[in-house]
């Protein structure tokens, strides 16, 4: 007691009280998240790799690595939210007209951070991620147009994700979901730090987001290849183009949405308090504003990941690529005109709830363009049943599931009668684990030996595939129904006996899907372990048809020692017919990069204590943290760093490693694609 | 204030009592006891199985292609060049663009039809007038004021079978939202604004109320029960509960307005007259602000009252 | 860098150099910066918005009437205008090499006006904080502090800016570096100004007239 009454005035509000001791859940939870820090630090100290995690990942700008670490960022975020799914269903099945084994306050802050994690710290950073790994490969880009932002974007979200983290030890966090509702979010009626936790978790993150906007959209303007037309880019990279233009575009409506919040908090202003002249109205249209560009932020780039494996694994060009473009366009452009339908039950006018669920049913005119684009794909094609492609199969019939029961929610007068259920809950996760998640994790399939260099096992893809797609069905389905009854969403108990089987069976879909991540887990452990039996080292595993497989796997630093000339769509495919794929040596010029640089890690961390500071009210640490990053960014503004030069005796011995790798290779036919004779050089003669 | 629970409490050992008497089903899906209701469900299966057309293809088909064009079946047609068809074009354009404009014309004539601010017709059983009730969410539970009886109860909803029900709705607490699955849709309840909810119960029957906003620990258990009974019953039970209801002045108020989850239903014989009023003025700083909503109360949409 | 032909000169728009000037990467730059500049259009759209939104909401406390002045608005609105003006010199001196004095002179000259601008909203700022105009009080006063003072971190921002401009320029002169910040500098500047136009008619114009 004395020690925290001396302390008092250094650490704010924070004492030890804000350790969840109340509950066992919540405190095993916690033990679990500093037991694995502690653990991963420690591991790294024993190994001795400090030093080498320093120079060559965080403080790296290489677009490769930063992909890369979105990516584990995203799988460690997935697996905590994962997890919190299941608590969530096992309560529900259990809390039938009794009260269950977590407080509802618990239940509360699970719904909010499993929210807020899954869009903010999973879906963006796994998007994120992706596309910074494969889109500057795919237009034969050196690198994105400005690496060091891309660093800085990286250590935003991830400070954003570690305060997430840390909620989780200095409890609590947010009940107020991840839409962070006001007023309940207001002071008068969340009186505790949880709320702050969300706004700042969310704030870094949505900077980082728009950040990360201007330099896709910049790097896909500028940076193509000669000939990297804009309508011969693979249509991954029209996606990332689009959710860029989504990311700047909607990102500043959610800063504006949590900075006003943030305001009436800690100032008392009145902009959404329900006295004072204050309108929560105005919030709900501040953060769907940007809430529903935000779904097609998250849903685009898996769209253009399955337009890339449809058409790569039926070895057949895409089908309508000028209709997929044009529909991609339209959702975009659409996504802004139907933010409304999040709200028809505020009481506004029939006509203007007509409109926008009208506006809301004219997305699933593109949306289903495109699906019948993709089944026309494998029409006349010759299908590979691999893992990635598996989740594409499965993304097509389960997404238009999803879609019915949207197109549902977009008539006013049925959503009036589900909104708020679990008919809502299994709806947008009817959309968002086929649309956003399916569409990742098969871009983490396909990818990953271009990543580094082996491909992954196929029976544990297979394994984890039958759990996720089965454990969705069986979680998400009895959802609709217990919807249609009025189950109301977010509920911590339950008080009808008839729906204790369909919460039961949920509660067993979940269970599933956490079989799925551990199967994804095994996946990895497996594959690395049996490295030497998958190598690709090549480059091509899937007769693949984009630039990124033109370049051995791992890429060279410097992506392509000559930038590619592109003459047409599906560039490298074309490349391998006509016997230019693999251009011979020759004498190359030295390749400029940009140098690593600590400023990203500095913002971050900056951006963490100033968060921090905000959140428990220590106004020292969240003074110096803003004094901090002006003073980083105008100091690294005299920085003069002209960059590092690859000289072209490195390049050489680089390419003729390759080549000696290509030469070395065994052409291999689809026939044995997933087997340990492919060494990534296709076939091209069949 | 021994009948409401406090915050605490509701987290592990609020009292089930009022919970208990929550209406038993038998069976899942449970049909529209009003044509509100039941409008809306018709809507809901008649697009969903408008969008079968849609889906049902992709159901079929994904699978199909993928299989008939398997890599090993060298009968089928390989021709990996083909990408654009102008037939298929028009058609899977044409297709949803068809269907959507056939919806968004239901949308726009059924989301005027059920409107919740429109009034519904009284119903054949009476010539009687709506019947109006003033809602009041609170944190975790449900006030309902019957401005012309001069009743109000607390957690439980009693209506007269086919006569029109009309609902103004206020908030003296965060957003709520009230649903009765059973008779009609959800409309939310916001502070200092009153939105409204037109339904009716064409059989007598006890339904489940519910708030699906949610405010709080107290959310789930922020229930109540919907008596649909005939119209000799209905006026029973207002004058039962006028002889032998309790009082609900400004100082009763205060203590059912703090947060908790209440044990049991209450009912009050006597009610302030401008109590509805009140809360909703509370939120509005000047006078002049108060007396105009209260004037739009009869006229039409008042959630935007600022 | 001393590409200049026709097709690099389409390739690179919106850079306002001499051709001999530019650099590829430098459009990159440029181009980065306006849609930075777009998504701070969003920002004010936004708080323009909210403003819209909840100005009538004075919650009995003081409106628009009661608390704005016109005369030191658009003493303000001078100012700026001013200080877009002489920038503008600037950068004709930047591009037409007209030396390093009268680029730094105006650069000066902008940021005593940028400081000027800021001295008389902080006075206004505490003129209405005398009248008990405070964000808290209502809902009308929060949009207000939330729209003009974010427009005022603006302008402190870019004062430091030109500072920050002023100390590189003198360490080392007009290279591509500085000539690109200068231009990207200039955008926000003007940026500002476009901004602090509308908050004179829509938020001081209106409220008063």
């Amino acid at each position: 007691m004395r020690i925290e009454a001396l302390a008092g005035p250094w650490l704010g509000r924070l004492s030890l009280s804000a350790l969840p001791t109340d509950s066992p859940v919540a405190m095993g939870a916690a033990l679990v998240a500093v037991l694995g820090v502690l653990g991963v630090a420690g591991y790294i100290t024993g190994k001795g790799k400090w030093r080498y995690l320093w120079r060559e990942w965080f403080t790296s700008v290489d677009h490769k690595r930063i992909g890369i670490m979105y990516v584990v960022l995203a799988l460690v975020m997935l697996a905590r939210a994962v997890i919190e799914a299941l608590v969530m269903r096992l309560q529900q099945a259990d809390a039938v007209n009794r009260s269950g084994f977590i407080s509802a306050e618990h239940f509360g802050q699970l719904f909010s951070t499993h929210g807020s994690i899954m869009i903010f710290f999973m879906a963006m950073p796994f998007l994120t991620g992706v596309i910074n790994y494969v889109m500057p490969l795919q237009i034969g880009a050196r690198d994105v147009s400005f690496p060091v932002l891309n660093s800085i974007s990286l250590m935003l979200t991830a400070a954003g994700a570690a305060l997430v983290m840390i909620s989780l030890v200095l409890a609590p966090f947010s009940t107020g979901g991840w839409s962070g509702y006001a007023p309940f979010t207001e002071l008068r009626f969340s009186p505790g730090v949880g709320v702050d936790y969300w706004i700042w978790a969310v704030t870094l993150s949505s900077i980082g987001s728009t950040l990360t906007g201007i330099n896709f959209a910049v790097t896909i303007y500028k940076k193509r290849a000669p000939g990297m037309h804009l309508f011969r880019m693979p249509l991954f990279c029209w996606t990332a183009l689009c959710t860029s233009i989504l990311m700047i575009f909607a990102m500043p409506a959610l800063t504006v949405a949590t900075a006003l919040l943030a305001l009436d908090r800690y100032l008392g202003m009145h902009f959404f308090t329900s006295g004072g002249g204050g309108n929560m109205m105005v919030y709900a249209n501040l953060f769907w504003l940007f809430g529903h560009p935000e779904v097609y932020i998250v849903v685009l780039p898996s769209f253009g990941v399955f337009s890339e494996l449809f058409s790569t694994f039926s070895a057949k060009k895409l089908y309508g690529y000028t209709s997929l473009v044009l529909a991609t366009m339209t959702i975009a452009v659409l996504s802004f005109t139907v933010w409304l339908h999040h709200f028809f039950t505020m009481g506004q006018s029939a006509n203007i709830n007509a409109a926008f669920g009208i506006a809301t049913m004219l997305i699933g005119i593109p949306t289903g363009v495109k699906v019948y684009d993709w089944i026309l794909t494998m029409f006349r094609g010759r299908v590979r049943f691999t893992t990635p492609l598996l989740w594409g199969l499965a993304f097509l019939v389960t997404f238009v599931i999803g879609g019915l029961s949207g197109i549902l929610l977009a008539i006013p007068p049925v959503d009036f009668l589900v909104h708020n259920t679990t008919f809502l809950v299994a709806h947008f996760h009817n959309m968002l684990i086929p649309g956003t998640l399916f569409g990742m994790i098969a871009a983490y399939q396909f990818w990953f030996p271009k990543a580094f260099g082996f491909r992954l096992e196929e029976r544990w893809g297979r394994v984890a595939f039958g759990c996720w797609v089965i454990g969705f069905y069986l979680a998400f389905m009895p959802l609709y129904v217990l919807g249609l009854e009025g189950m109301p969403r977010r509920s911590a108990e339950v008080f009808d006996e008839a729906f204790r089987p369909w919460l039961l069976v949920a509660a067993g879909g979940a269970v599933l899907i956490v079989l799925g991540m551990a199967a994804l887990a095994m996946q990895l452990a497996m594959s690395i372990r049996h490295r030497d039996r998958n190598r690709v080292r090549a480059g091509d595993p899937w007769d693949g048809r984009s630039l990124e497989w033109s370049t051995s796997s791992p890429p060279p630093e410097y992506n392509f020692a000559k930038l590619p000339a592109v003459q047409g769509r599906d560039a490298f495919w074309t490349m391998k017919r006509s016997g230019r794929a693999y251009p011979p040596l020759e004498r190359y010029a030295p390749i400029m990069l940009p140098e690593n640089s600590a400023i990203g890690p500095l913002l971050g961390a900056l951006g963490l204590a100033t968060a921090f500071g905000l959140v428990w009210r220590i106004g020292w640490m969240a003074g110096l943290g803003t004094a901090g990053v002006l003073v980083a960014v105008i100091g690294w503004s005299f920085v003069r760093r002209p960059g590092r030069t690859v000289d072209e005796r490195q390049v050489e011995r680089t390419e003729t490693r390759w080549h000696a790798v290509l030469v070395a290779a065994v052409p291999v036919s689809r026939e044995h694609e997933c087997d340990p004779r492919n060494r990534g050089l296709a076939d091209v003669a069949a | 204030m021994q009948h409401t629970a406090t915050e605490g409490h509701a987290k592990r050992s609020a009292s089930r009592v009022g919970l208990a008497a929550m209406p038993a089903r038998a069976a899942i899906f449970a049909v529209a006891a009003g044509p509100v209701a039941a409008a809306e469900r018709q809507l809901l299966v008649q697009a969903a199985v408008l969008m079968l057309f849609v889906v049902v293809p992709v159901i079929v088909l994904t699978p199909w292609v993928a299989w008939r064009f398997r890599r090993r079946n060298r009968r089928s047609a390989y021709r990996p060049g083909w990408d654009f068809s102008r037939v298929l074009e028009v058609l899977i354009w044409g297709v949803p663009a068809l269907l959507v404009a056939f919806l968004a014309v239901r949308v726009w004539t059924q989301s005027r039809a059920l409107d919740p601010y429109r009034a519904i017709d009284a119903g054949q059983a009476s010539a009687a007038a709506p019947l109006d009730v003033q809602v009041v969410g609170l944190d975790w539970k449900w006030l309902f004021i019957y401005p012309d009886q001069h009743i109000a109860t607390l957690n439980t909803l009693v209506l007269p079978v086919g006569r029109a029900v009309h609902l103004h709705l206020t908030s003296d607490t965060v957003m709520e939202s009230l649903l009765v699955p059973r008779l009609a849709g959800q409309i939310y309840a916001m502070p200092g604004m009153i939105t409204q909810l037109w339904l009716r119960a064409d059989r007598p029957g006890d339904f489940v109320g519910e708030n699906t906003q949610y405010n709080g620990s107290g959310f789930a258990q922020q229930k109540f029960v919907v008596h649909a009974v005939d119209a000799g019953d209905f006026n029973r039970w207002i004058g039962k509960v006028r002889a032998d209801g309790d009082v609900l002045d400004a100082r009763r108020y205060r203590e059912l307005a703090r947060r908790g989850v209440p044990a049991a239903p209450e009912r009050f014989g006597q009610v302030d007259a401008d109590l509805f009023g009140r809360i909703v003025a509370k939120y509005h700083a000047s006078a002049q602000v108060r007396a105009s909503t209260m004037a739009s109360r009869a006229t039409g949409r008042t959630n935007d009252a600022h | 860098m001393s590409a200049g032909s026709a097709s690099e000169r389409r390739r690179h728009p919106g850079l306002n150099l001499h051709e001999s000037d530019a650099h590829p990467s430098d459009g990159e730059v440029v181009f980065g910066f306006w849609v930075f500049m777009m998504i701070d259009a969003v920002l004010f759209a936004l708080l323009f918005a909210v403003y819209a939104s909840l100005g009538a909401n004075t919650a009995g406390g003081p409106g628009p009437h009661e608390v704005f002045e016109l005369r030191p608005a658009a003493m303000e609105t001078l100012l700026l205008l001013l200080s877009s003006f002489t920038f503008g010199i600037a950068s004709l001196a930047m591009k037409y090499q007209r030396g390093m004095a009268l680029l730094q002179g105006m650069l000066a000259l902008t940021l005593l006006l940028g400081l000027g601008f800021l001295g008389l909203e902080v006075h206004d700022f505490v003129g209405m904080a005398d009248k008990g105009a405070l964000p808290q009080v209502s809902a009308f006063l929060s949009a207000f502090y939330a729209l003009v003072p974010t427009h005022f971190l603006h302008v402190s921002l870019g004062c430091v800016w030109i500072v920050v401009m002023m100390v590189q320029l003198r360490m080392s002169g007009l290279d591509r570096i500085t000539r690109t910040r200068l231009l990207r500098l200039g955008l926000f500047w003007h940026f500002l100004d476009i901004v602090w136009v509308m908050i004179f008619s829509f938020v001081f114009l209106r409220g008063l007239l």
